[in-house]
């Protein structure tokens, strides 16, 4: 039962990014023409409020709701797959108008056509770690 | 005028999504949805044909609940507050919509001409849904990450490596969205 906070969660930001228009196909392709304020919008005022939320934690050492010290896990300072996986997803975000949040969001708004999208997206996360070896890792 | 039924605007949306980030951290985990992708297919046995899935998939569980929600949620404002007007696009962008063979751009959610049953095995309906998720779910787990833990959470932390990673999101969007639209649609 102790997941089900986390559930919660995802219901508030299912609910976010629908009310939003987060999960609209045209709101993306509007932002990849830079035709709209929104989408900064929304993700620069998360990432300022964030990192101002983060240097809190940091600088007065909080800790989490059973008392461990909060830690973010710090990304592998590489070059090449944040480049080129970034590419790679930018290709999909573009074509689909959805990242992976919002793929489980647009199902749950009824698009259920979308199930082929996240079935999909599995498939090429598998097909990644077939075919990882062979790629750029540093 | 409805805060339940009209759109949102960012301002409302952006600050939530942080409230939402920092509880999580609150909550002992860190914010990030793709890597959801990689714990089903492990749980799938993904793990037989790559060591990539041998991960012990019991503490990511705790994301299955969130994404679960993330259906729940979208239902939910999908059914009680779902907005009565178009999206609010610019006129440019529904012009260049319109030029390129879309029909009531904004009306929906999504062109529902293109995202159908009817049209998934298409040459567009391939592109779009199959080719599309495809490079969705490759792209996120090689750049280890989406927008959630590179664009959100990861600048949040002010890290290099997710500031190089919404850069290559930027520079596949923009690729599809400027040279690939227009040609395939």
């Amino acid at each position: 039962m102790n997941k089900l906070k986390f559930l919660i969660l995802g219901v508030l930001f299912g609910i976010i990014l629908t009310k939003a228009e987060v999960i609209s196909w045209y709101r993306i392709y509007e932002m990849f023409r830079f035709e709209s304020f929104h989408m900064y919008g929304v993700i620069g005022s998360a990432v300022v409020l964030g990192i101002i939320a983060i240097q809190l934690i940091k600088r007065f050492k909080l800790k989490d709701f059973e008392g461990n010290p909060i830690v973010i896990p710090q990304k592998q300072r590489k070059f090449w797959p944040p480049l080129l996986g970034g590419t790679i997803f930018g290709l999909g975000w573009a074509l689909t108008g959805a990242c992976p949040g919002p793929i489980y969001i647009i199902i749950g708004n009824g698009f259920m056509v979308f199930i082929m999208v996240f079935l999909s997206a599995l498939f090429g996360t598998f097909l990644y770690g077939l075919v990882m070896n062979k790629l750029p890792q540093k | 005028m409805n805060i339940l039924t009209a759109p949102w605007p960012w301002y409302v949306a952006g600050p939530m999504i942080t409230v939402v980030m920092v509880t999580i951290f609150f909550f002992g985990k860190s914010f990030g949805i793709s890597s959801t992708l990689k714990t089903i297919c492990t749980i799938g046995g993904a793990g037989r044909v790559s060591d990539f899935f041998k991960i012990d998939w019991k503490s990511a569980v705790w994301n299955l609940f969130f994404v679960v929600g993330c259906i729940i949620g979208g239902y939910i404002a999908a059914v009680y507050m779902s907005p009565e007007q178009a999206i609010d696009l610019n006129p440019k962008t529904i012009a260049s919509l319109q030029a390129i063979g879309i029909s009531n751009p904004g009306e929906s959610y999504l062109p529902t001409a293109i995202f159908s049953w009817d049209n998934l095995l298409t040459r567009q309906g391939l592109i779009f849904m199959v080719l599309g998720g495809l490079l969705v779910g490759f792209g996120t787990r090689y750049a280890d990450g989406c927008t959630s833990g590179h664009a959100i959470t990861g600048l949040s932390n002010l890290q290099w490596p997710s500031l190089v990673a919404v850069i290559g999101f930027f520079i596949g969007g923009l690729i599809v969205t400027h040279l690939i639209l227009p040609v395939i649609l």
